[in-house]
């Protein structure tokens, strides 16, 4: 498939600290389209990428909220109104009986909130990259550290990103088609 | 990777010869003493002086208690993150042999403040204080209150003066050893604290019980020890003093301590109430039937104030992270703590409604001031930092996700 679009393009390092360092050039030269890729966590990359805090806890947060007062509402609906009964002598709209189910709704629903949103900002499940194309690009969840930076990036040029890139320390660089 | 961890010199490490807290000692002592003389001789009757005395000096032990049990349970973890932190609880909770001199009040005064139960000819006509007393007797409840004050005393003692010797001696032994006693300092620090609740704050109630009583003073205790801890390092980050040691990594995790046991609070609050809402049976509910009346609206601002507020406030991140809102945090959960006391204990002495007045105020004061000197006393007879720890350097570079 000789017409295959570029992709981007893919640079291996052999140690997390030349990762490191190498991410904050990335950062500085200011490319927005990239990513890194290591086996394990390593700390404090996400600064050295200039990642902004994610916005999972503020999802997590108002689908919590929402499940809380969910929860509380659906209570408040069946006890009062759709099937009234008189348990143990309290009143109709018990408020301290609906707690526990208000707080479980809550919680779950943060969770739900907190792993949909991870999922769907992360543009997961993703089955096919265009960087599994690269035979060297197994070792990232094995020994060995890459960065790619797509095509799509306003500063990407072909030529002059992989040489930047093997200026970094980069140990092997190398195209990768779409 | 960002890790260069520069070592602190261990003159960084101390309370500076200039710092205004080696004053604290003299004046908090002074301070204390004239407040508890005011409020005994010019304040209002001796009954309201002891139950103010006694809602004060919860308060105030629990602060120290709290500091144990940080100090206790980071041992029984191994958690190296806290090291440059440790030193500060084990300061505030150094106190602790204080309090056998200022229990002597609630000691001299144990018939006015459990006269129920204590008096035998009042008690023998009472069918249910007959069938309590082989536990709530005097002369056991004097034996339960040396053993808890012996064994707070011999924890404190251990767990800080080890900490000291490690400054001078260094090496992995002692931290072996206050990590293995950990282990039956946890169980004892347990079994006293919640027997404490129960002999001291529970019986003014005799008739009344609750079998979560004894967690519900320690989820209070440690509140607003974690608090206080936050406080005391931010305070003296003032000054400069721990800079670049005590880092906003470490405020964030006792942000989280402080987050995560206000939660704590609020589950075992709710959960002891709940059960007696549900139950209804007279013998449970006399507990909230005996806080009534403008009482209620101290319960109501413990719900929100206690819990709500601070739940809000300390979710965030950067409120954690950012020294003067950690701060605002800290002082206004300490506040509530206080006032949680004060709703269990004080309803016994003013029954008809909240009341708060002068004698209270130099009841407080006068702990918490006596409870700063012996605390500063600590801060400055040692390094703020058990330097002498091998876990110095990750507790340094530790950083949060």
């Amino acid at each position: 498939m000789a017409d295959d679009k570029l992709y981007g393009v893919l640079a291996e390092f052999t140690d997390p600290a030349a990762l490191f360092t190498a991410c904050e050039q990335v950062r500085d030269q200011g490319f927005k389209n990239w990513d890194a890729h290591t086996p394990y966590p390593v700390h404090g990359l996400d600064g050295a990428m200039g990642m902004k805090p994610s916005s999972v806890p503020w999802i997590a947060l108002v689908s919590g909220l929402s499940g809380a007062a969910g929860g509380f509402l659906l209570q408040t609906w069946v006890s009062v109104s759709a099937w009234p009964l008189v348990i143990s002598g309290k009143p109709l709209f018990a408020w301290q009986a609906f707690v526990p189910v208000t707080f479980e709704c809550g919680v779950l629903a943060a969770a739900l909130g907190a792993l949909i949103g991870m999922l769907f900002l992360n543009r997961l499940p993703m089955h096919y990259n265009p960087l599994f194309s690269s035979a060297r690009f197994e070792a990232a969840s094995d020994d060995r550290f890459f960065i790619s930076i797509e095509a799509s990036d306003p500063s990407f040029d072909a030529e002059q990103t992989g040489s930047f890139l093997e200026g970094l320390g980069a140990s092997h660089v190398e195209l990768v088609k779409e | 990777m960002g890790h260069h961890v520069k070592l602190p010199t261990v003159e960084e490490l101390q309370l500076p010869a200039d710092h205004p807290w080696r004053n604290v000692p003299k004046i908090g002592m002074t301070l204390g003493l004239v407040c508890f003389a005011v409020a005994w001789f010019a304040g209002g009757d001796h009954h309201q002086f002891l139950f103010a005395y006694l809602a004060a000096f919860l308060f105030t032990l629990g602060l120290a208690l709290g500091s144990l049990f940080f100090t206790l349970f980071q041992h029984a973890a191994s958690a190296g993150w806290s090291v440059v932190v440790r030193r500060t609880a084990e300061n505030l909770m150094a106190p602790l042999p204080v309090f056998i001199l200022l229990f002597l009040p609630i000691f001299f005064g144990r018939h006015e403040l459990y006269h129920h139960w204590m008096d035998l000819e009042h008690a023998k006509h009472d069918p249910i204080l007959v069938g309590k007393a082989p536990f709530l007797n005097e002369g056991f409840w004097m034996i339960r209150a040396a053993v808890y004050l012996s064994v707070w005393t011999v924890l404190s003692w251990w767990f800080r003066s080890n900490s000291v010797a490690q400054d001078t001696e260094g090496g992995e032994a002692i931290t072996r050893k206050l990590q293995v006693t950990s282990y039956p300092g946890v169980i004892a620090f347990g079994l006293t604290i919640t027997f404490a609740g129960i002999d001291w704050a529970m019986s003014l109630d005799p008739h009344w019980y609750s079998t979560m009583w004894g967690v519900y003073y320690f989820a209070n205790s440690i509140v607003s020890a974690f608090a206080l801890l936050g406080l005391t390092l931010l305070l003296l980050r003032e000054r400069g003093v721990l800079e670049g040691v005590v880092t906003k990594e470490h405020y964030h995790d006792i942000g989280k301590f402080v987050f995560a046991f206000t939660v704590f609070w609020a589950y075992i609050g709710f959960s002891q109430y709940f059960l007696i809402w549900y139950a209804n049976i007279p013998e449970e509910t006399m507990f909230y039937s005996h806080r009534g009346g403008s009482w209620s609206n101290l319960g109501a601002a413990l719900m929100v104030g206690h819990f709500a507020i601070p739940f809000l406030f300390l979710m965030g991140r950067s409120i954690k992270r950012y020294a003067p809102t950690l701060k605002a945090a800290c002082i206004w959960v300490i506040v509530f703590c206080f006032l949680d006391i004060y709703y269990v204990v004080m309803p016994t002495h003013y029954k008809y409604g909240f009341s708060f007045g002068l004698t209270e105020l130099l009841c407080l004061v006068g702990m918490v001031s006596i409870y700063a000197a012996v605390a500063t006393r600590f801060m400055a007879s040692a390094a703020l930092v058990p330097h002498g720890d091998p876990r110095l350097k990750e507790s340094l570079a530790f950083t949060n996700f």
